[in-house]
Formats: structure tokens, sequence, C-alpha cells
């Protein structure tokens, strides 16, 4: 079963990300959590995601391009990652969860993939 | 037309369904994460047994008949969505594990597991008791919803999504470890407790699922004892019902007549279950970390008191209601301590005990009016006592209960 780890953070979590001093204790709490996905075997993708600023929001309304500066929705704590993981149960991804570093400072949302939808919405890659 | 086959298989069915139903649901999810599919399959099953049973004869082993036939269609089924099913293996072995021939009390008991699937922190918070009493006790939304007074309709909703949420995320079907058993232990208390307490208000006894409700409460909460021995709530709870349950006939005159606790005769007490509450409720004290279901049963210890001593120690009940509205404060509790410590100082303690409810709260709560009637007949405030009583009587679902109230109104 595949489950998605959706990584929420605060604006000065979002921060940390540059300053210089802080981002060693950030950077290492990241790396260290990465490591851990990797030795339990799980880990399936993920990236970190740019700032909420970067981010573009694309919607398609009476055949109309709507582009509008800024991310989906405007809160407060904004999606600044993602990873995949294969694991047996919904209790296996929470600890996952618990042990991010995002858990602490921001929050950690678990959803599985969508398994029956998938085959619907994807094709084979047949390059 | 209805032959004799027939009824006689209906009734077989019924019984199966009422004796099995939580156990066969719980046996199937275990084995594919899938609640809402489980029920689906087993309701599958029980009709057409109804018209297998009648013409093929019941079968010697009926649960296992049920349990394979709901297994085929939990296959077929998988095998009809062509999706990437984990479960069929898991399905396939069943077949081998639970076998006509095998002794149906020699298959394992998952019902815990539901319990705690069921009470798991990823379901709305709201909706774990009616799930629980639905899928592992078998009530349906209209009974739910009696019994925690919420519309049926609400609750069906509400219940279908949990149970996508269980499917779709594919919550473990396991015991939790033990530092994961606390965040679920309370509302899986709270839901034994409230499916006790809804065969308790059936004192007639004339629903047979309504009784055996009471006695799947309490076998519950002996399996989960087992399972958490060093939880004083757990053992608070089991003692609980115990002492409730020791009295449940004692309710009764021969002669159908409602007998308040106060004039039953110990001698229609049931000796060993009190003992045996006394024994569980001695062992939570000692953990020395007092809850809700302690309080409670140590409640019900004292009134048990009563068959060695001859009399209520109604001050140490007052005493116990003043530590339980601290610790859980309830419109019921507060009734009770009202009407405790009204035993103890006299009726217009308990009225000064009972004016301070928010009146919106008992518009429709019995025992307020019952105290309340009480209190002021003993004052002799004979108007607002009628007036009380008839509201009580309008709030009574039991005609005996109605019955003792009518008269006591009367004399």
């Amino acid at each position: 079963m595949l489950y998605a780890l959706l990584i929420y953070e605060n604006p000065s979590a979002f921060e940390r990300r540059e300053s210089l001093v802080e981002s060693d204790a950030y950077a290492g709490a990241w790396r260290a959590y990465h490591r851990a996905m990797l030795d339990a075997g799980i880990f399936v993708g993920g990236k970190p995601l740019d700032t909420p600023e970067t981010g573009t929001t694309v919607r398609l309304r009476d055949n109309k391009r709507q582009i509008q500066d800024g991310p989906y929705a405007n809160t407060k704590e904004q999606l600044g990652g993602f990873t995949l993981l294969e694991l047996p149960s919904l209790d296996a991804a929470l600890e996952w969860a618990a042990r991010c570093p995002a858990a602490s400072y921001g929050a950690v949302e678990v959803r599985p993939i969508a398994v029956e939808l998938e085959p619907r919405v994807t094709v084979e890659d047949t390059k | 037309m209805k032959t004799q086959n027939d009824e006689q298989a209906h009734r077989a069915v019924e019984a199966v369904a009422r004796e099995s139903y939580g156990r066969l649901v719980a046996l199937l999810a275990a084995r594919t994460r899938d609640v809402a599919g489980a029920e689906d399959a087993l309701a599958d099953a029980l009709l057409a047994a109804l018209t297998t049973w009648p013409r093929d004869g019941i079968p010697k082993n009926p649960q296992a008949w049920l349990l394979t036939a709901a297994r085929n269609r939990l296959m077929d089924h998988a095998r009809h969505q062509q999706v990437h099913d984990q479960s069929a293996p898991t399905l396939k072995l069943m077949t081998r594990e639970f076998d006509e021939t095998a002794d149906p009390d020699e298959w394992p008991d998952e019902r815990l597991k539901l319990l705690f699937v069921c009470a798991h922190p990823a379901i709305d918070p709201d909706i774990h008791t009616p799930l629980m009493l639905q899928t592992v006790l078998g009530l349906d939304a209209v009974a739910i919803g009696r019994a925690l007074l919420v519309p049926p309709k609400t609750i069906g909703q509400r219940l279908v999504r949990a149970k996508t949420k269980i499917r779709k995320t594919q919550i473990a079907f396991e015991i939790p470890t033990p530092d994961r058993i606390p965040e679920r232990l309370e509302a899986v208390l709270n839901a034994i407790y409230a499916a006790y307490g809804n065969s308790w208000e059936d004192a007639t006894g004339a629903d047979q699922r309504v009784a055996e409700l009471g006695q799947e409460a309490i076998w519950l909460a002996r399996v989960l004892r087992a399972q958490v021995p060093h939880d004083p709530e757990v053992r608070g709870l089991l003692a609980l019902m115990l002492h409730c349950e020791a009295r449940r006939s004692a309710r009764r005159s021969a002669e159908g007549r409602f007998v308040p606790l106060s004039d039953q005769d110990p001698n229609n007490w049931r000796k060993p279950m009190i003992e045996e509450a006394e024994g569980e409720l001695t062992a939570a004290f000692q953990m020395q970390r007092p809850g809700r279901f302690q309080i409670e049963a140590a409640i019900q210890s004292v009134h048990a008191e009563r068959a060695h001593t001859g009399r209520t120690d109604w001050a140490a009940i007052a005493a116990f209601y003043d530590q339980l509205m601290q610790l859980a404060p309830s419109i019921g509790a507060a009734v009770a301590r009202a009407a405790a410590h009204a035993e103890v100082s006299g009726p217009e303690t308990g009225l000064a005990l009972l004016d301070p409810i928010d009146p919106q709260a008992v518009i429709s709560y019995q025992p307020y009016w019952a105290v309340r009637a009480h209190f002021l007949r003993q004052l002799d405030r004979t108007h607002a006592a009628t007036e009380a009583f008839d509201r009580a009587i309008a709030l009574s679902e039991d005609a005996a209960v109605r019955a003792f109230l009518t008269e006591r109104r009367n004399s």
C-alpha cells in the first residue's frame, strides 16, 4: 500500500531553510529522516517543494485559463514537500509521519494513494 | 404458504445472525480490512440462507455455511472489480481455516481487534461509539440513534464515511501495541458501556437481542481485561456492569411490577456476579488511578453492601457522586447526586442540588422529573409534585415504570 506524507510548514519554517545558522539543524534533521526511510526500505519517492510564493495556481473556467499567483489555499501552513512510502497499514504510516521533522513544528497529513482511481487516470510509459 | 420447514429455517437464520453477526463481520474484515464489504457480504449470505435452508435443510454448521457464502461473495466481488486485490489470497486461505467441519468455538475471535479499529484516532471521534455499536454489536442505525439521541439518517451517512476511511487508508486489524492502547481505550470503554446501557433500559427482557447485548458487553469487557490487565478503568467498567447485571431480574416482581433498587430483596441478586465485581473493583483500586467507571462501580458496590448490613450507606454514595461530578460531570450523575444527598440531608437539600441544572438539558430526561416529583411529594408540595410526576410518566418508555409512577402520584 502506498501512502503520501504531505508535509505542511508555517512561514517561519520556510524561512529557516534560508538562514545559515539554523539550516544545519533543519537540514540535518531532514537528512537523518531520509536516511531512516531508505534504511527501512519503504521510500518510494518524494521531493521538497520550493516556498509557497513560488507557486502558481491554474484553473480552466469556461474554457479560459485562469492563472493565479500563489498556492491553492491561502492559509498559514503550506505544503512544503511530499514523501511516498510503501507500508502495510495506516498505523505504520502514522508512525513514520510522527518521526518526520515537520510533525514537531508543522503538520504531516497522511493520505493513501487512490488505488481504485490510479489505473483509470494513468497510462503505461512505453518510451 | 409458509411451511413448517420455512419457519424453522427462518428462525435458524435469525438466531445465527443474532448470535454471530459481530463475530462473522470481524472474522471477514480482519482479513480484508473492509468493514463495509464484510457487512454487505454477510447480508448477502443471510439472504441466500433464507432461500437455501428451507429447501436443503439447515446446515450442520450454520456459522461456517454463512462464512463460506460471505467469503465467496467477497472473492467474486474482487474478481469482478479486477483491481489488484491484496485480500484475495487471504480469503482463499480462509477456506481451509474455517471449513464446515471445524468447530466455530475454536475460530479466532477478532471482535476486540474490530473494536480497536473503530476507536482509531484517524476516525472522527463522534462516530466511534455508533461505529462500534453497529459493526461489533450489530445494532442498526435506528437503534443507535435511539440510544445516542441522534437522528438515524445523520448517523447512517457518517457511518458510511467512517467505513470508507477504514478501507481506503487500510487501518491495521490488530490489538495496538501497549503504548498505543491509551489513545483508543476511552472510546472502547464508552462504546461497551453504551451497549450495556442500551440493554439495561429494557427492563422487561421482552427483546431477546437486547438482553444478549448486555451479555455481549460484559463479554467484551472480560476479553479487554485479559488484553489490558493493568488499566483500572477496564476493571472498573467490568465491575460496574457485573453489579448491574446481578440485579437485572430483581427489577421486576413475580407479577411483572417495577421494583426500585431500594425495595429490592437482596436474595434476588446474583451473588457470584457481585463477588466477581468486588474482586475487579479491589484490583482496580489497588492501582491507585481513580476514574469515572471505578467510582460508578464503587457506588453500585455500596448498594450491594445492603445484602450484608441490611442498610444503605447513603453518605458514602453521596460522597462518591460528589467525586464523580468533579471527574466526569453529566446530567445523570447530577440527578443521582441530588437523590443521594436527599437521603442523607432531606428533600430540601435534594431540590437545592436539582435547581442549578440547566432546564434545557432535562426537558426530556425522565430521571430528573421522577426524582424531583419524589422530593416535592415529601415536602407536601402536592400540586408541583403531581406536575413533575406527570412529566416523568410521559417520558417513561417502560409500562411497568409508568404504572409505578402513576401509583406514587395518586397515593
